[in-house]
């Protein structure tokens, strides 16, 4: 295995560096928000782990397609990358959710559409990893994962739409609330800043870990590729 | 209006929960990397082994 790229190495401490800075505008920077107070500096990094798990779910589709065009397990070994990471980020995006919604809604979940769409993702991309364990030969696994990430990656849009087309007490953080929406707020200008400091943060840390994952995964087929040679 | 006292302990508890997975996902790929990169080193080293 090559050792670390230097832009990689690079990467890494900016990666480290804004996601300190990030931490430091949510705590410094941004104001307090009048009603929920200092919970609500939970909805920074929620949004911005929401964001990129979704965005990997997404990138593990377009993977799965080129997989399907070129037949080449490169794409399969970035399809898995993008597909793991964004599971461990939606992951925080549902738990803080779950955290933030205990003195906000007076409940750590409820079944409305928001939620329940979220966690129908999670799993069915939980399910992908199920799958893949289940089948030995590497070019049938990539074929199998690649016809999976496509229609799961149906649950994606379902999921960012559903507090915009359902009644639910998600709030909307741009666009409309839902009437039945509880735990909104106004966003000064220094509140947008930092939110979005921190898409573009956790942007830079998915790309960051991608990148890791993906090294990971050519270590894994160079193993494979020993085994079968035996 | 939330409590200050309830509305710090959500705070915490949801950063927590944001570095402490970030932290062990980051500490699984290093330990992945590095059983992965011990079992292709052993299996070249069987492989090498004159029979």
């Amino acid at each position: 295995m090559k050792p670390q790229p230097i832009a990689l190495k690079v990467l890494n401490v900016v990666t480290a560096i804004l996601f300190l800075v990030a931490l430091g505008m949510v705590f410094l920077y941004a104001p307090l928000e009048a009603t929920m107070n200092y919970v609500q500096k939970i909805f920074y990094f929620h949004i911005a782990n929401a964001w990129v798990g979704m965005l990997g779910f997404v990138a593990a589709a377009v993977a799965g397609v080129i997989y399907l065009v070129k037949h080449d397990l490169k794409w399969d070994i970035i399809e898995l990358a993008a597909v793991e990471i964004s599971l461990v980020f939606f992951f925080i995006a549902i738990v803080t959710g779950s955290i933030w919604a205990r003195p906000s809604w007076g409940t750590y979940w409820t079944w409305e559409p928001r939620l329940t769409t979220a966690a129908i993702l999670e799993l069915v991309y939980f399910a992908y990893l199920l799958l893949r364990q289940g089948i030995d030969d590497p070019d049938r696994r990539a074929r199998f994962s690649a016809v999976y990430t496509l229609i799961g990656a149906i649950s994606v849009p379902i999921t960012f739409v559903s507090i915009r087309l359902f009644r639910t007490i998600h709030p909307v953080v741009i666009g409309t609330n839902s009437s039945a929406a509880q735990g909104g707020f106004d966003m000064t200008s220094k509140m947008l800043v930092t939110m979005f400091f921190a898409l573009f943060t956790f942007s830079v840390i998915f790309i960051t870990l991608f990148w890791h994952r993906i090294r990971l995964g050519q270590l894994a087929h160079h193993l494979e590729e020993l085994k079968l040679e035996e | 209006m939330i409590p200050y006292a309830t509305s710090i302990k959500y705070m915490l508890a949801g950063y927590g929960v944001i570095l402490g997975v970030l932290i062990i996902y980051v500490i699984s790929l290093f330990i992945r990397s590095r059983n992965l990169k011990r079992d292709i080193q052993l299996l070249k080293e069987i492989q090498n082994k004159p029979s």
